[in-house]
């Protein structure tokens, strides 16, 4: 074999391993090459369009679907990320951008703080648990359960006698749930209770707060009951969703099946008004049967 | 957890009278750390009576008498006590409803048939009652299909189109088996006023298959036109009933086409021409050879018992499990819905008035209000009421708006909030006894002997 053909040779076989597929998986058909699209040029001042603004349901990037219509259909059922097509083996870029722009709403939630002056503005009193930073609170589950001296002390200065219900507004994961439901569901618990005949009390803000914290403050008031309403750690479908605990003779210690938990209380789930309405409810319930949590399905023969 | 709801189901139609009794059982899907959501989880029949001869004195008398006896003969079959139904229909349906003594003997068997039942007619909720008892509501839901389906009974034909598991749109022709019926030896004893102009035959005439086989084609053609696979032409509206409104062809392609009703049974089964002594075998024949049945077609789940299944299973749904109520007389019968197309108090106050002052004032609500928003709503909505406010949403916000009203309007007053439920303009409410936290409802289009017949756009949650 002479130089010429050996050449020759390598070319053939390197010609015949560029037509070998790279993956064989049963799944795999390659996509036919794009034409490359211009880039769309924005000039200075522009503003890039915003993917968190498109309603995911409503978002169908899947071509030549079987059944656009159909699929459309059952997207609107659910807020999961459904025929969002792919370009080759991968994300398209704007699944992948709505991707990270949504996570980085939730770790938004998380670490931003609820506004100084939020618990002035809608009058409350602030405390504070014994977590000194967003950091330390993360961290520190169990310092996000108790108070120094100082905030005992402001707790029982702003709560005068022994509360029959205290409400707890807690910053909790979510600072945007708080901001954005908070004080609609307070004050919808609020007409509940009154048109009840049940003392909606003085609620306070709790900054750094964990669900325990309600315990804490049962310790400190003497109260009969915690109704805390607490930012639920945020996921990829909201930022906003907010939970609400409810503890029939919350003091430090008590078990965790005792809370009873209304959670999902946000735009897409249940809207902060109506859950308040519902909670007010449960609160008269639970007062009834002195009994939250676990315990009280079991009364109800759920 | 499961609560049942019992519930009864009597159909009165132009020829026959059947009954069924059936449970809902009532579960709440939603976590046990989320709101309840009450849904109607299973439906069971628990007893099909056998299908009587709807009993007429004459030709314009339901016999009430006759047809009590039928009922109370039926409880007594099925081991039921009246007393322990919750819910379910009565109704009146095709040709019978037109009988002088409808409005009498559709009021004598709902008291005697139970606590909260509904008495009603009309062509809207008998044909969404069809569709559903039939299980072409379910077909269309599951597949994504477009069903027209058409229940054909004696009197007439109640249409329903569906997409996605939605009806879109009712209509009626006056197309039945017992428009012309015969006597035992062919002799043709009844025609019905409404083939005048489209049949030669009179009381007396002999008859045979190829003499009726003209009209049953004509009818048939009537309903091919309905369906968009013939060129529509004056028929069309002739045999339109004129308690529904028009109902224009279908014009989708790829139409699924269900049947139900007595004459559906004639479709698939060759049966003697003089089997029933009327022209159901003849035109069910008609509807097998034509254009109906050249495409995707298919027999009900039910076919001649699917207006009394719809109307025993699927009468009731559930409010949403967030509502209010305070000092309300459960069962409520009968309350005309008014429409509300903005929250001002002119047009609350008007919409009462014309509707009647226990009227349930229906708009959509907002979609997770503020607090602000459903204080002013209450605000606005007690200035404008007197002692009883009825209110029904689209939007989940019930609990909150009916508290609301309550801290302005005190605890005397009559409220009742409820959401989730869609109602059509010009319809009626029932609303049951509590169900766990959710109120069984039940939307009427019709009310026998009540104000102007609705259109034939049926929108409503049933």
């Amino acid at each position: 074999m002479n130089k010429q053909e050996l050449s020759a040779m390598v070319a053939e076989i390197l010609n015949g391993m560029e037509h070998e597929p790279l993956a064989k998986g049963g799944d795999y058909r390659p996509t036919a090459p794009q034409p490359e699209k211009a880039p769309t040029s924005y000039g200075d001042g522009d503003f890039v369009p915003d993917v968190t603004a498109l309603d995911l349901r409503k978002l169908y990037l899947v071509e030549n679907g079987e059944n656009e219509e159909k699929f459309r259909k059952m997207k609107e059922k659910t807020p999961a990320r459904l025929g969002c097509g792919r370009a080759g083996a991968r994300y398209k870029t704007l699944t992948m951008l709505r991707f990270r722009a949504d996570h980085a709403a939730a770790q938004d939630a998380v670490f931003s703080q609820v506004p100084e002056d939020f618990a002035a503005q809608n009058g409350m009193v602030e405390v504070q648990t014994r977590c000194r930073s967003k950091d330390e609170y993360l961290t520190r589950p169990d310092l996000g359960r108790c108070f120094d001296e100082e905030n005992q002390r402001k707790i029982r200065a702003a709560i005068p006698g022994t509360p029959r219900v205290q409400i707890v507004v807690g910053d909790g994961l979510s600072s945007a749930a708080i901001t954005a439901n908070a004080m609609d569901c307070l004050a919808a618990i609020r007409d509940g209770l009154k048109l009840r005949g049940i003392d909606p009390g003085t609620p306070i803000f709790v900054r750094y707060c964990r669900v325990g914290a309600g315990d804490a403050i049962g310790d400190v008031t003497g109260c009969e009951l915690v109704c805390m309403l607490v930012g639920e750690r945020p996921g990829l479908v909201t930022d906003k969703s907010m939970s609400a605990y409810l503890t029939y003779q919350p003091r430090t210690g008590v078990s965790e099946s005792a809370r009873t938990v209304v959670s999902n209380i946000h735009a897409q789930g249940t809207p902060a008004v109506e859950a308040g309405a519902h909670i007010a409810g449960l609160i008269e319930t639970i007062l009834k049967k002195k009994v939250s949590g676990v315990g009280l399905h079991l009364e109800a023969g759920a | 957890m499961s609560e049942i709801l019992r519930s009864v189901g009597l159909d009165v139609g132009t020829t026959s009278t059947q009954m069924i009794f059936s449970e809902l059982a009532v579960e709440n899907k939603a976590s046990g750390f989320a709101v309840p959501e009450m849904e109607i989880a299973e439906r069971r029949i628990l007893y099909r009576s056998p299908v009587h001869f709807t009993p007429l004195l004459d030709e314009d008398h339901v016999d009430a008498p006759a047809l009590r006896d039928i009922v109370a003969a039926e409880y007594r079959a099925a081991g039921i006590d009246r007393s322990s139904v919750d819910t379910g229909a009565i109704i009146i349906t095709g040709e019978t409803s037109r009988k002088e003594n409808a409005r009498a003997v559709l009021d004598a068997l709902s008291d005697f048939a139970g606590e909260f039942v509904v008495a009603t007619a009309g062509p809207d909720l008998e044909s969404v009652l069809a569709a559903k008892g039939a299980g072409a509501v379910d077909v269309s839901a599951r597949t994504g299909k477009t069903v027209l389906h058409m229940d054909i009974g004696g009197g007439t034909s109640n249409l329903a189109l569906m997409r996605d598991g939605k009806i879109e749109r009712t209509g009626c022709l006056n197309v039945g088996g017992r428009l012309l019926k015969f006597d035992e030896e062919g002799r043709v004893s009844y025609v019905s006023p409404v083939l005048n102009g489209l049949c030669d035959l009179q009381v007396g005439d002999r008859a045979d298959p190829e003499t009726v086989m003209p009209l049953a084609e004509t009818l048939t053609h009537a309903l091919e036109m309905a369906a968009g696979l013939r060129e529509p032409t004056p028929l069309l509206e002739r045999l339109t009933t004129r308690e529904a409104g028009a109902f224009p062809p279908c014009r989708e392609e790829n139409l699924t086409i269900s049947f139900s009703g007595g004459v559906a049974d004639c479709i698939e089964n060759r049966h003697p021409w003089l089997k029933f002594g009327d022209l159901g075998p003849v035109l069910g024949q008609a509807i097998r050879d034509s254009r109906l049945c050249r495409g995707d077609y298919m027999l009900g789940r039910e076919t001649i018992r699917a207006t009394v299944i719809g109307a025993g299973c699927h009468s009731a749904q559930l409010s949403g499990s967030t509502v209010f109520y305070q000092n309300v007389p459960f069962p409520l019968k009968n309350v005309p819905v008014a429409h509300l197309a903005d929250l001002s108090g002119e047009t609350i106050r008007r919409a009462l008035k014309t509707r009647g002052s226990g009227a349930v004032l229906a708009f959509a609500g907002q979609k997770a209000p503020d607090y602000r928003a459903v204080a002013s709503m209450a605000e606005i909505l007690s200035e404008s009421t007197g002692g009883t406010v009825r209110i029904c949403l689209e939007a989940d916000m019930a609990k909150a708006l009916g508290q609301a009203l309550a801290l302005r309007l005190g605890t005397r007053a009559e409220i009742l909030c409820i959401d989730r439920v869609r109602v059509p303009e010009g319809s009626y409410l029932d609303v049951g006894a509590p169900v766990g936290p959710a109120l069984p409802v039940v939307v009427k289009t019709l009310v026998l002997g009540g104000d102007a017949p609705a259109g034939n756009a049926c929108t409503g949650g049933l």
